[in-house]
């Protein structure tokens, strides 16, 4: 493949290549770092408008101990550019990129707060998964897991802005209300400090972290396919997905694919996984919206997907099912009939949820115009997924980089144009109704076959051969206790989440165990934008406006 | 490329005269409540709810539950203790220490003097039975379990062994062929 990058670009750069996946990777010295983001962002040739991922890799026996790399992409044209910047370690500071891509935020943020790397110009350069006070980096490989930080500081993070009483323009005092961490109407563990002038948010700021499980640090002691009972918990509402995510990128490295059946599996299971997730989504915001009826009318086919999870993979919400170049077991016999079953039940669900609230007054009201995103600052903020088609951008991972086999199916992507609330609603109602047409399509054309790849290098051999078989049981050993062995390098693979585009990037030494592996957790790009979203709006509207972003703390932090 | 996406506008016109007035979608939204209701009372019975704990839902065969290490025909631990599932866990859950077995045949020199596993540290993934070359650790069933302190949650061999046949266990997930 040709490199795509223009001639004024090329000439910034130390090297440049196009990566076998079709990704544009490039070396970059940290002096032109600001620049080649710039030419990639405004170059037609290129015109990244997604600033994807910031993610800070540490390699002590290098001269340039720290590497951030920069993920972009061009949601029109689908391509995919990775930028690599070389950092002393006395000297790990770089350009902001805030100014560019606004999504620059949160994941600046984090590179300092994992990888110890600063940012120049950022304008709220805190940690932002770990406490205040914390010490040390934790993704640096010298970091010591075990050790224990004893924090005796004031628990709460008070922001500069909020310290003070401000008078208003009416001469009444400014109030500061603390919203969370343990709030019933924030489904999950995220806090937000809020400036109100009357009723109205006049400030806003978000504090996560709270749910930090050091996702990323664990990887790197565990083996590849160990590391799968990990992803179920990023976003345990759709935990198919973490794992079918991972499994798909190491498989990308490996250079092998599943097998026809297991892609056809995964499909069903990662399309059930989402309708559960959006039904979720949808339950909670109605709840949160005084609408309790449906979020039963959600919960019941919810809890036959979970059943037919865990008749599949023996667990209902950490199902821990993918394995790299597969699936752990194939499905029952009556896979298809219950699954068939529910295509059936579903839909008359969605119809009451329909009947109840899209037509509704009271809940229009409360929703249309509020936490409204134009398509142009939704992408800024790196927003994908359900949020950004609601503003009417329409980028789907299964459409723009299919993968699993989703070029074969025939499924519309929901886009609204008024990215308010109601949208958000919208969108992901007509979503669940996709997944089953996608689900469908999937059961007729499910192919027979083995669900895990053959090759004895990735996938553990069958237990019949390996009670029977020397060399069956020789594979075993050494897979259980070398595990698989990945080549060096690395590879960025995402698909689309239940929230949006779900990124992991992985990199190998070559041995048993992941080097580093960073996941881009579709809501994290989006709650960075949410101080932003409720300014102006009223505290019931804060409560409208999480709901329908399905913040999921377990991805957000990790 | 993205123009070529296929897509489906989900956009509403606004709310017509009777959506506006309230009554239209309040009354269809009470009708969608009272048909339930109605047939939840006099008609088909499909309530999701159930009384648990008098009542439990019925789970798969390949439910991960509690753990069981299968024994032989004579009674011993079919574990050699060679410390693939100690390995495999992601969780670091399980403890073995390995002894010589002593006046055995030949083919089991090697058995468990220590098998522990902390149920609390436990994700149930599985991972542990897809290790074994033995069959010797499957799991249970039993998925609910109370303990009053953390050292009871860490169960040795005499608690995980299998008691009584095999069949007879609420037996989970186990390797299929």
């Amino acid at each position: 493949m040709q490199n795509p990058l223009p001639s004024k670009l090329q000439s910034l750069l130390l090297s440049s290549e196009v990566c076998p996946d079709g990704h544009v990777e490039m070396k970059v010295e940290r002096s032109h770092l600001l620049e080649v983001l710039k030419g990639l962002r405004d170059d037609p040739a290129c015109s990244c408008n997604l600033l994807a991922d910031i993610c800070g890799v540490d390699y002590p026996d290098r001269e340039q101990r720290f590497e951030a790399v920069y993920h972009l992409g061009n949601l029109d044209s689908g391509q995919r550019y990775r930028v690599r910047v070389g950092l002393a370690e006395d000297d790990a500071v770089l350009p902001s990129a805030y100014s560019l891509w606004p999504a620059a935020d949160w994941f600046e943020r984090e590179a300092w707060d994992m990888m110890g790397i600063q940012f120049e110009g950022h304008p709220n350069m805190k940690r932002i998964l770990t406490h205040e006070a914390f010490q040390g980096h934790p993704l640096r490989k010298d970091y010591d897991a075990s050790q224990r930080c004893l924090m005796t500081e004031d628990d709460l993070m008070v922001p500069d802005w909020a310290k003070e009483d401000q008078a208003s323009a009416d001469d009444f005092e400014t109030q500061i209300l603390n919203i969370g961490p343990s709030h019933p109407a924030t489904h999950g563990t995220l806090r937000t400090v809020v400036r109100l002038d009357g009723e109205v948010i006049d400030r806003a700021e978000c504090e996560i972290g709270y749910l930090h499980r050091c996702f990323e640090k664990m990887s790197e002691t565990h083996g590849w396919n160990q590391v799968i009972p990990y992803t179920d918990r990023l976003n345990y509402c759709s935990s198919m997905i973490n794992g079918v995510g991972f499994a798909l990128t190491v498989e990308k490295m490996l250079g092998i694919e599943a097998p026809p059946r297991a892609q056809a599996i995964r499909v069903i299971l990662s399309e059930f996984s989402r309708l559960m997730d959006h039904a979720v989504c949808l339950g909670a915001n109605l709840v949160d919206l005084g609408a309790l009826t449906n979020f039963w009318y959600f919960f019941q086919p919810r809890e036959e997907i979970y059943g037919l999870l865990e008749s599949c993979a023996g667990g209902r919400l950490t199902v821990s099912y993918a394995r790299v170049g597969g699936l752990s077991h194939d499905v029952p016999p009556d896979f298809e009939e219950r699954c068939r079953r529910l295509l059936k039940e579903i839909p008359p669900f969605l119809d009451d949820v329909d009947k109840l609230v899209t037509t509704n007054r009271i809940f229009r009201d409360r929703t249309e115009g509020v936490g409204k995103m134009t398509a142009e600052e939704a992408i800024a903020w790196g927003w994908t997924g359900p949020c950004l088609r609601a503003s009417g951008v329409p980028y789907d991972v299964r459409k723009a980089a299919p993968y699993m086999g989703y070029e074969n199916y025939d499924f519309d992507v929901p886009i609204a144009t008024t990215g308010d609330t109601y949208a958000r609603y919208l969108v992901r109602m007509e979503e669940m109704r996709q997944s089953l047409r996608i689900i469908e399509q999937a059961l007729d054309q499910m192919p027979e076959g083995p669900i895990i790849t053959g090759d004895h290098h990735v996938a553990l051999p069958p237990k019949a051969r390996v009670y029977s078989e020397m060399e069956s049981l020789i594979w075993h050993f050494k897979l259980v206790f070398d595990g698989i062995h990945v080549p060096k390098g690395s590879a960025y693979g995402f698909t689309e989440g239940a929230n949006g585009e779900l990124g992991y990037y992985v990199v190998s030494d070559g041995g048993g165990q992941p080097y580093r592996v960073k996941v881009r957790p579709p809501c994290f790009a989006i709650f960075q934008a949410f101080p932003h979203l409720i300014e102006g709006h009223m505290v019931p509207d804060l409560i409208a406006i999480m709901g329908s972003l399905n913040i999921i703390a377990g991805e957000l932090d990790r | 490329m993205m123009k070529d996406v296929p897509t489906v506008n989900v956009d509403r016109p606004p709310s017509s005269l009777l959506e506006r007035i309230y009554l239209g979608p309040i009354f269809s939204g009470l009708g969608v409540t009272l048909r339930h209701f109605l047939r939840n009372l006099f008609g088909k019975k499909d309530i999701a709810t159930i009384e648990y704990p008098e009542v439990k839902r019925q789970y798969s065969e390949r439910l991960r539950g509690r753990h069981i290490l299968t024994t032989r025909d004579n009674g011993k631990l079919r574990c050699v203790a060679c410390y693939m599932c100690e390995t495999a866990c992601p969780a670091h859950c399980i403890h073995i220490v390995a002894e010589e077995n002593p006046g055995e045949e030949v083919a089991h020199e090697k058995v468990p003097r220590i098998y522990e596993i902390d149920l609390l540290r436990c994700v149930y993934c599985g991972y542990c039975v897809d290790a074994c070359p033995e069959e010797a650790i499957i799991m249970s069933r039993t998925h609910e379990m109370a303990f009053s302190d953390r050292d009871e949650a860490v169960i040795g061999i005499e608690e995980l062994r299998q008691k009584g046949p095999i069949e007879e266990a609420d037996i989970g997930y186990r390797p299929y062929f």
